[in-house]
């Protein structure tokens, strides 16, 4: 800023423009660092069960999907179920407790962070954590052979994409919320409905035509129409269109967020 | 305990190297709805200066520090904090300002130090700048030994010294505190004025808000009384209690003192409040008042000097005890 004079404090330096979000995405890692071990133990280890309980247990009674053993078929799925929930536990839960309960917020713009930066920083935050538990979920669908091909590594970006899009929306509903009892709101009119609806499981086309045009509006239908044939090793189809969806959610999202904790935290 | 300076002999401070001023608010208003919480304050603190804000809860002292800070946008008025207009230049002045808030934002996720790495960070400074200066605040805010003890075991005076040390990692111009000693024990609360006086004789600004007469009385060079959004008048505590009440305060209490009063006991004062059960009479000359107050032995009373206390409810109208 070209207004600004030299501080007295010559090593106080201001973010470059753009980054103010740096230090408030450090602080969230310095803190998942203390809870590391645990934090990656749930990242592989809750895969491992869904993946070797409904992938060998339902795919025994369901046979294959498309030609494709189910468990192949689940594991590209539930890759972005996972980006999706991690990011959204991260920036509602654990976000609303640094806003509400800890004031960690209030600590951070009182130096010279705006709202914004702290608003972009937990969803990049948020973001990372869901690529942690997708890479999770790839590594262990690599190990029961549901990985197929190189050009599944391409789901890693389509799933920090998925991660970026749910952090967004999540911190919205953050900003907005009254209390932890508004999540349940959230998880169950939005989440589980999304989870259950956008292909993770089953294939869309068995469903009714209405659930089916539902579904095209669901952000978590494109994350899974852009990585599941990624993963199984397949073309995608119109994948301009799946990564516009995700990317106009995620920037109409952010936005929103930024504007609704203006409104909340500068009273 | 060091000597206070000769109250008289302080005029407004002022820092003739540096003629902008700490802080400057014209005409300052923040409406909430129909309510008007800061009502139209102008007031102008200069470098160096320590300036408290001395009101009840609810006066508007803390939507006020809010301003200051970029966290409120006002509904009128202007202001300029270190010389630049705020709110537009916020992020800026908050470079350049420390605060210690009402309510304690230390990051319970971390230890101490971890706390002041961190916050550290928020505001650019490099790991490496970072070290020394974090060994220098944690011996200023005597925390040496609870370098590495998470937050939650901290007393509450360890924790405002927390704050405190927190809010000097920007080495800032313009120390800004809310109720710093608000809940803390007298020794917690004598060692933080001490660490704040320091700071002063070290030419740090301060601005604070306290409903501790006693507070803005040994750190303050200059007061505002405030109540209701209003600033009702700022000066030297010596000059306010000058101006404003008798020298002389002479508080009767007890379960007669009001059957006291209504029977004329205290005519002789030049004026009397009634704050609950106690009667305080306010003269120039104490002696006729204690003279008869000795034949009533059913009676309590302390003579002391007029104080802030006294110019707040003389201003005000209401007891600073029952805000």
């Amino acid at each position: 800023m070209s207004t600004t004079p030299a501080t007295s404090a010559p090593h106080v330096r201001s973010y470059p423009a753009g980054l103010g979000w740096v230090p408030v995405w450090r602080r969230n890692l310095l803190f998942w660092r203390k809870l590391a071990p645990a934090s990656m133990l749930a990242n592989l280890g809750e895969p491992i069960l869904y993946l070797l309980a409904l992938g060998y247990g339902l795919g025994a009674l369901v046979g294959g999907v498309g030609g494709i053993p189910y468990q192949v078929f689940l594991a590209s799925g539930f890759i972005c179920s996972s980006a999706m929930m991690t990011a959204t536990f991260e920036a509602t839960y654990s976000a609303y407790t640094r806003m509400a309960a800890q004031h960690t917020w209030d600590a951070m713009i009182s130096t010279p962070l705006g709202v914004g930066d702290v608003v972009r920083g937990e969803i990049a935050w948020a973001t990372t954590k869901s690529l942690m538990s997708a890479t999770g979920v790839m590594v262990v669908g690599a190990a029961i052979g549901a990985v197929r091909g190189w050009q599944a590594l391409l789901a890693i970006p389509a799933a920090a994409l998925t991660g970026l899009c749910f952090s967004a929306i999540a911190l919205v509903v953050t900003t907005i919320a009254r209390s932890y009892d508004s999540f349940l709101y959230y998880t169950t009119l939005v989440m589980t409905p999304m989870f259950l609806l956008s292909g993770v499981f089953f294939p869309l086309a068995q469903m009714p035509e209405a659930i089916q045009r539902l579904a095209t509006v669901l952000p978590l239908t494109h994350a899974v129409a852009l990585v599941r044939p990624l993963v199984i090793g397949g073309s995608v189809e119109a994948p301009l269109l799946h990564v516009a969806v995700l990317l106009g959610y995620a920037a109409t999202a952010s936005a929103l967020a930024a504007r609704l904790a203006r409104r909340r935290m500068l009273v | 305990m060091n000597a206070r300076p000769a109250p008289d002999s302080l005029p407004p401070a002022a820092d003739a190297a540096n003629p902008v001023p700490a802080l400057e608010a014209r005409g300052l208003r923040k409406r909430y709805g129909e309510q008007t919480v800061v009502d139209g304050v102008d007031m102008q603190v200069a470098r160096g200066e320590c300036w408290g804000l001395l009101g009840p809860n609810g006066a508007g002292k803390t939507t006020f520090l809010r301003m200051v800070l970029g966290r409120t946008p006002p509904t009128e008025g202007s202001l300029r904090v270190l010389g630049l207009p705020v709110p537009e230049a916020s992020a800026a002045t908050r470079a350049r300002i420390g605060l210690v808030p009402q309510l304690d934002t230390l990051d319970p996720d971390f230890t101490v130090v971890e706390n002041l790495r961190v916050y550290a960070g928020y505001f650019g400074i490099r790991a490496r700048e970072a070290h020394a200066l974090i060994a220098d605040l944690l011996a200023f805010a005597n925390l040496e030994a609870k370098a590495d003890a998470p937050i939650s075991t901290l007393s509450g005076g360890m924790k405002r010294r927390l704050s405190l040390a927190r809010a000097l990692v920007n080495t800032p111009d313009l120390l800004v505190l809310d109720e710093p000693t608000t809940g803390l024990d007298p020794q917690a609360r004598q060692l933080l004025w001490q660490r704040l006086r320091m700071l002063k004789s070290r030419g740090m600004s301060l601005v604070l808000t306290t409903h501790y007469m006693e507070e803005a009385a040994r750190l303050c060079d200059r007061v505002t009384v405030m109540d209701r959004g209003r600033f009702l008048d700022t000066d030297t505590p010596a000059r306010l209690v000058a101006r404003h009440v008798e020298p002389q305060v002479v508080e009767v209490h007890g379960i007669d003192a009001l059957e006291w009063h209504g029977a004329g006991g205290a005519d002789a004062a030049d004026r009397v409040e009634v704050v609950g059960d106690t009667v305080l009479c306010y003269l120039r000359d104490e002696r006729p008042i204690l003279d008869a107050l000795r034949d009533r032995p059913g009676l309590e009373y302390l003579h002391r000097p007029a104080n802030l206390e006294d110019v707040f409810l003389r201003l005000t109208g209401r007891d600073l005890r029952d805000a």
